[in-house]
């Protein structure tokens, strides 16, 4: 009996070791997977970082420490675009969230039409970016332009204007196109996140006699944090990595003013043949990314909200 | 358990066996050369892919897989297509700015064995200088291009006036009048967008006041006032209402798209402009564009400058990757030879020099309705042509450049202050 006993937990051991090999082989594909496409390049940008790192073949690299680092931090141009980087994300994502937010209440409010309204969101959001550029580009084009055109029949200008020349007006267009592209998919996140609240606590705030907008603000608002949350930091992320609609729109002019700082990766790593600078300008947008996705968990993050 | 050990083993090895399988070498097929170009100046897309077709009937052993892409995008498609392994093309088209850069960065095979007496004698060889460096050819030239001045012959008629403009002062009168009496409100069209397009024109209006981009010593002198009064002027003909503002943002495609819509006046463009204001089709002014020389500031032709451009030419890079340097080499030989060049002649004139001469030059007159045209133009021209910088940082160098342009055009610096920055970039650039 004693021996038997003794042996159950051996077997069962044994079992879990073999059950733990298992898991290991089956794991296998998925992290060669990972560190082939994942973590590689990414230690291997990091890597490339550090040096002078000319394009071509067989291209000789000089270990520069952090001078690609120090050169990008000392420079003017890269802190105004950083600046102008920060402008996009802050104006492009608050004035998403704001418009999301409204039209996601406005559709669950359902009213007439609001699954036809639902519908038609993801159109805007199931376009390509690259087309949605194509296509806005076109409507703010200074002398064929859709918007010249109206705005010309509405008798609000008596010329066409060169939109995308205005230093101070084309990259907030670039913003509008952008929020023509992604509201859409804030509104549906929240409207989402917005089904699933309990009415009951609706109603007791009407019983309580709260209007419309204090059922939304202090009821409703305060339910949705952990999806505004997930919200902010996705958008944010991408916005502050914009470069797919500047590079159709714009091309980042005029006189640099809608060049991001992931464009100006793109011009140094490949239009300039500066690898090793590219390289220091991706982490340094991977670190500013992750500080801004630590703010929002900082501030916004309430775990018990979501037990 | 241990049997759904085995099971599990055996599946992988089978998933890699089969996935191993997929890489055995396949039976002989024809050999298929990627080879990328611009769908831009030059021959349309649709005109080389049938030259590629016409290839591959006679030689049916290669396949060719063509790939247009804008101009402005072809070097950084070359690059990333470089850094693919395999390499993503086998040829491309290089334009006369980049074999500093690409011969340095490896890209490039030498072909310079490969050059026939033939091709030596018959291409001229200001093609040949596009695509050579410390001696050796890297590249089969290709196109023979510079901006030109094209007009609408109406509406200088229309506005009283009778001869096109032979210095830039002149075109400015002459715009003047035409947006006076209402023939266009602007009259003048450029590609002063933030690329290459912009650096184009300032070349030609650089060059055209009796500047330069660098002194004998190789240091900037851009920003002299030979290169202050070219950006100065530019900005005045947009103050001025004369310039389309939307030149700001305009490629040549865009430049080429208001000319022959009827909207300028004036246009610099490259030679497929014209045959495209003649393609009644999509031109609303078939018949009414001119060629002028390319006109000159006042104090350049005192000081005896006829007339300035600055020269587009490009030519087809061997990659120095390519498994088949042969059968790309056998297909550039036959993109660029002179019956091939002159049957595409339309928006793009032949390398060979003999096409210019006798007999040759009546049949190449006549090998399209708009060759008896553009060839006198292009003789008339090309002589005229300068040379943008040869530096392996030019693109970053005319970055800095596009920049400073730009920033005097917008208002957001004086013409001297701009240059000067990129004056001080280049300066730097040089260097490192």
């Amino acid at each position: 009996m004693a021996a038997n006993s003794s042996s159950i937990p051996k077997r069962r051991a044994s079992l879990r070791r073999q059950d733990a090999r298992v898991a290991w082989l089956l794991l296998i594909p998925s992290l060669a997977v990972i560190l082939g496409v994942t973590l590689w390049p990414i230690i291997y940008t990091f890597i490339l970082s550090f040096f002078n790192a000319p394009t071509g073949i067989n291209q000789i690299r000089t270990f520069v420490g952090l001078g690609n680092y120090i050169d990008m931090l000392k420079d003017r141009t890269f802190w105004e675009t950083v600046g102008r980087t920060l402008y996009f994300t802050v104006v492009s994502v608050g004035l998403e969230l704001i418009l999301g937010l409204a039209v996601a209440q406005l559709i669950h409010s359902h009213p007439w039409g609001w699954q036809f309204l639902r519908f038609s969101l993801i159109i805007p959001w199931a376009v390509p970016t690259i087309v949605n550029g194509a296509m806005w580009r076109w409507i703010y084009s200074a002398d064929f332009g859709a918007l010249n055109g109206i705005l010309m029949q509405l008798g609000l200008i008596k010329h066409y204007v060169p939109w995308l020349t205005l230093p101070n007006t084309a990259m907030n267009l670039v913003i509008l196109a952008d929020i023509w592209h992604t509201m859409p998919f804030v509104a549906l996140i929240l409207q989402a996140a917005l089904a699933t609240l309990p009415e009951e606590l609706n109603e007791a705030a009407m019983i309580d006699r709260a209007n419309a907008w204090q059922r939304f603000w202090y009821v409703r608002l305060p339910l949705l944090r952990p999806a505004i949350l997930v919200v902010l930091i996705v958008r944010t992320v991408e916005a502050f990595r914009v470069f797919d609609i500047v590079y159709i729109i714009t091309s980042g002019g005029p006189a640099f003013k809608t060049i991001t700082i992931t464009y100006l990766t793109y011009l140094n790593t490949f239009s300039y043949g500066k690898q090793g600078t590219g390289a220091a300008l991706s982490f340094l947008i991977s670190i500013f990314t992750i500080m801004m996705a630590l703010i929002f968990i900082r501030f916004l993050y309430r775990p018990e909200e979501t037990r | 358990m241990r049997t759904f050990y085995k099971i599990t083993l055996i599946i992988m090895v089978l998933a890699i066996a089969v996935s191993m399988a997929g890489c055995a070498p396949k039976a002989k097929q024809p050999v298929t050369l990627h080879i990328l170009t611009q769908d831009q100046a030059g021959i349309k897309p649709a005109e080389v892919d049938q030259i590629a077709r016409d290839f591959e009937a006679k030689n049916p052993d290669i396949k060719i897989v063509m790939e247009y892409v804008g101009y402005d995008y072809i070097h950084d498609k070359i690059v990333t297509g470089m850094a693919a392994k395999p390499p993503a093309y086998d040829a491309s088209m290089i334009d006369v700015i980049w074999p500093d850069e690409f011969v340095k960065s490896g890209y490039l095979l030498d072909v310079t064995n490969r050059i026939t007496p033939e091709m030596k004698s018959g291409i001229f060889p200001a093609a040949f200088n596009g695509v050579t460096r410390n001696g050796k050819v890297y590249g089969m030239p290709w196109l023979m291009d510079v901006k030109y001045f094209m007009y609408n012959k109406d509406m200088l008629q229309q506005a009283g006036i009778t001869a096109p403009p032979k210095t830039w002062e002149e075109l400015v009168d002459q715009a003047k009048i035409i947006k006076q009496k209402g023939i266009a409100e602007f009259p003048i069209d450029w590609s002063w967008n933030q690329k290459e397009g912009v650096v184009c024109d300032f070349t030609a209006l650089l060059f055209g006041n009796g500047g330069t981009f660098v002194d004998a010593n190789g240091k900037p002198a851009f920003n002299n006032e030979k290169g202050v009064q070219a950006l100065t002027w530019m900005k005045q003909t947009l103050d001025d209402g004369l310039t389309n503002p939307s030149s700001i943002s305009s490629d040549e495609n865009s430049v080429r798209d208001n000319f022959i819509a009827g909207k300028s006046a004036f246009a610099v463009n490259w030679l497929n402009q014209y045959a495209d204001s003649n393609d009644a089709s999509k031109s609303q002014i078939p018949g009414k564009a001119a060629f002028a020389p390319m006109p000159v500031f006042k104090a350049g032709a005192d000081a005896g400058i006829k007339s300035s451009s600055v020269d587009g030419s490009s030519s087809f890079g061997v990659m120095a990757t390519t498994p088949y340097p042969d059968q790309v080499w056998k297909f550039l030989t036959y993109l660029t030879s002179n019956e091939v060049q002159t049957k595409f002649s339309a928006e793009m004139l032949p390398i060979w020099q003999d096409d210019y001469k006798g007999d040759k030059l009546t049949a190449l007159k006549a090998a399209t309705p708009t060759n008896p045209v553009t060839v006198p133009a292009f003789m008339e021209q090309f002589p005229y042509a300068n040379e943008r910088p040869t530096v392996a940082y030019y693109n970053e160098a005319s970055a800095a450049l596009q920049l400073a342009i730009q920033e005097a055009l917008t208002g957001g610096k004086s013409p001297q202050q701009a240059l000067d920055e990129a004056a001080a970039k280049w300066v730097q650039l040089a260097g490192k």
